[in-house]
């Protein structure tokens, strides 16, 4: 590994570990919401997969992480699934939707393929609707798992410490994923395929598979957020597959930082403490400072916080 | 058990609903088509419309319905096309209408919209007294005249857009930015003024359809999302940007959305409608109709 390499690992691991250690010092509010803006940050990891190093803009993934969420909640209250058959079962859905999803757009890019996205996910959503005797529809299902038996200790999904853990692994495991997809060959042909697909295709890469493969692990990723969402905090609704869903992940990403490591998670914690604070305030229409961001964003911050910064040290040195 | 009277009546609902989404979809597809901009906002604009009805309705309590009704087809495509010309001015123009960067743009709009409205409007659904009350009686069922007479407005609406884009210099203008905006320039179109007035007038044909379907509906501030979904899944089945078939596709969509929403379930008519765009996009990217006809 080289110099540089070792020092990007090495900066990634102190975050996990400043994540860890916080958890002592936290006041119960704060606990509780750093552990759900973990979770939005492997949402927003896997979604930042497809758009910040493959280039394409998806409208739709809130499909994959209500896919994740439901199958999680549907083997759980049907079949009396505990927390981690009913984890395995939604990161299964998750998976088996991105194949069918990706065997169906990976021909498409640009406007038809965030248009196929918007339209297949709208289609579950009403979906969840329409079959409301299974998924009981809006009002959603609410879950009382058993705790988990681990090491002979007996792990409460209730306990804040167990979610808080719960979802530090699997923030770490994603940051990691990606940081080193994005340093492999793969990621670097999918950056390719971002900066400039045709060149990409006549050097001989089969660039339709790239995108396909690369669909198939963020869709993946953002059902693992569904599916351990609606494990930890017991409940799954239509609402996981509304378009407020797939919106989110779009701005925690380009908020924080398209095509950056910690970008999504810088995204998602700022995103959530100034809807926590806008809707603190008691103003009806508080969601509309989601709306500013995404327009301020735009305007401004093309290349999100973390490509700020990153401009900024380079202006400097 | 479906009868006869019930798949006329659901082909009237059809075609009522399809002369509406007529309307909605060619303003979105004017957006589309000259400007290469996928306004997510424009079912936001749809919702407008159908909110200054009611205001205009409430305002003028103890006057008879109709004149409310009026105003509010001379007031709303006014008041949400000087929103649009802002939103352009503001936000579209300074990206230069980058088609990825205008999605997310659209998308902030759509949300500032909606969230502004709950915050001045309420969020009640508030019902509307029709213009015109009578009923027309067809063998087995009545049936609405007002609706009938929103189909007849909606038509009438899309025959005077054909004409001004055929006819006026402003609607020439458009049609070849359309074409080719570069050469368009080259040739003296004021490119940018073209872009300003088809966004308006993308969002006033929006805000007309809202005011004709609030005597229906109501008005409410999360109304945009249907009329979004269906103008979009007709935009792409028409051909992208393609006028001729947005007109094409919104008959037959509209119909076929009535017909199963009376005789099955409105959810069930979407989620078909969403999975047939799905198909098509697949099959065709570039939609249906040749996308190089009018």
């Amino acid at each position: 590994m080289s110099g540089a390499a070792t020092r990007i690992y090495a900066f990634h691991l102190a975050v996990i570990a400043a994540l860890f250690l916080v958890q002592f010092a936290l006041p119960a509010y704060h606990y509780g919401n750093v552990t759900r803006i973990m979770l939005y940050a492997v949402f927003a990891i896997g979604y930042n997969i497809l758009l910040g190093y493959t280039g394409l803009l998806s409208l739709g993934h809130a499909l994959f992480f209500a896919a994740g969420a439901y199958g999680a909640g549907l083997a759980a209250h049907w079949w009396g699934f505990g927390p981690i058959a009913a984890l395995a079962v939604g990161i299964g859905a998750a998976l088996l939707v991105s194949l069918v999803t990706g065997a169906i757009v990976y021909r498409t890019t640009g406007v038809a393929f965030l248009i196929v996205t918007l339209m297949l996910a709208q289609a579950a959503f009403l979906s969840t609707l329409y079959f409301n005797t299974i998924t009981l529809g809006d009002q959603g299902i609410v879950l009382s798992l058993p705790p988990i038996a681990l090491f002979g200790a007996s792990l409460r999904l209730a306990d804040p410490m167990v979610k808080y853990n719960a979802a530090l692994i699997a923030f770490a495991g994603a940051l990691l994923l990606s940081l080193w997809l994005l340093r492999s060959p793969f990621g670097r042909v999918l950056v390719a395929i971002r900066e400039n697909e045709a060149r990409t295709r006549l050097l001989g890469y089969n660039t339709a598979l790239y995108r396909f493969t690369a669909l198939v692990i963020s869709g993946t990723l953002s059902g693992l957020a569904g599916a351990l969402y609606c494990i930890l905090f017991g409940y799954v609704g239509s609402s996981f597959a509304s378009l407020q869903y797939s919106t989110e992940p779009l701005l925690w990403t380009l908020l924080g930082g398209a095509g950056t490591a910690l970008g999504p998670l810088l995204g998602a914690g700022i995103m959530f403490y100034l809807i926590e604070f806008a809707s603190s305030t008691g103003i009806e229409g508080y969601m509309i400072i989601v709306g500013v961001a995404l327009v301020v964003i735009t305007l401004w911050f093309p290349e999100g916080l973390a490509g700020w910064f990153r401009r900024l040290k380079r202006v400097r040195s | 058990m479906i009868t006869g009277s019930a798949i006329f009546l659901a082909l009237l609902e059809g075609s009522v609903g399809a002369a509406v989404l007529a309307l909605t979809a060619l303003g979105l597809s004017l957006v589309f088509g000259v400007m290469r901009v996928i306004n997510i906002a424009h079912g936001e604009f749809v919702m407008l419309g159908a909110v200054v009805a009611w205001w205009c309705s409430a305002d003028l309590l103890g006057a008879h319905p109709l004149l409310g009704f009026l105003v509010a087809l001379a007031v709303a495509p006014l008041i949400v096309g000087a929103i649009a010309v802002a939103a352009d001015w503001l936000v579209l123009r300074r990206v230069n209408y980058d088609p990825e960067r205008t999605i997310v743009a659209t998308m902030g709009l759509l949300y500032i919209i909606q969230q502004g409205v709950l915050m001045t409007y309420g969020p009640d659904a508030r019902p509307l007294d029709p213009p015109i009350y009578f009923r027309v009686q067809f063998p087995g069922f009545g049936y609405s005249g007002y609706k009938l007479i929103v189909a007849g407005l909606a038509l009438l609406l899309l025959g005077a857009t054909w004409l001004f884009l055929a006819r006026t210099r402003i609607g020439l203008y458009m049609r070849a930015t359309r074409l080719d905006s570069e050469t368009a320039q080259a040739f003296g179109v004021p490119v940018k003024r073209v872009y300003a007035i088809v966004f308006a007038l993308g969002a006033m044909l929006a805000a007309l359809s809202g005011v004709l379907i609030a005597p229906i509906r109501g008005a409410h501030y999360l109304m945009g999302a249907d009329p979004l979904l269906l103008s979009f899944i007709v935009v792409i089945v028409g051909g992208l940007g393609n006028l001729r078939g947005t007109l094409l596709a919104a008959a037959f969509i509209g119909i076929g959305d009535g017909m199963i929403s009376v005789l099955f379930s409105p959810t069930l008519a979407k989620i078909i409608a969403t999975l047939l765009v799905a198909a098509v996009l697949v099959v065709k990217p570039g939609g249906l109709a040749r996308s190089t006809a009018s």
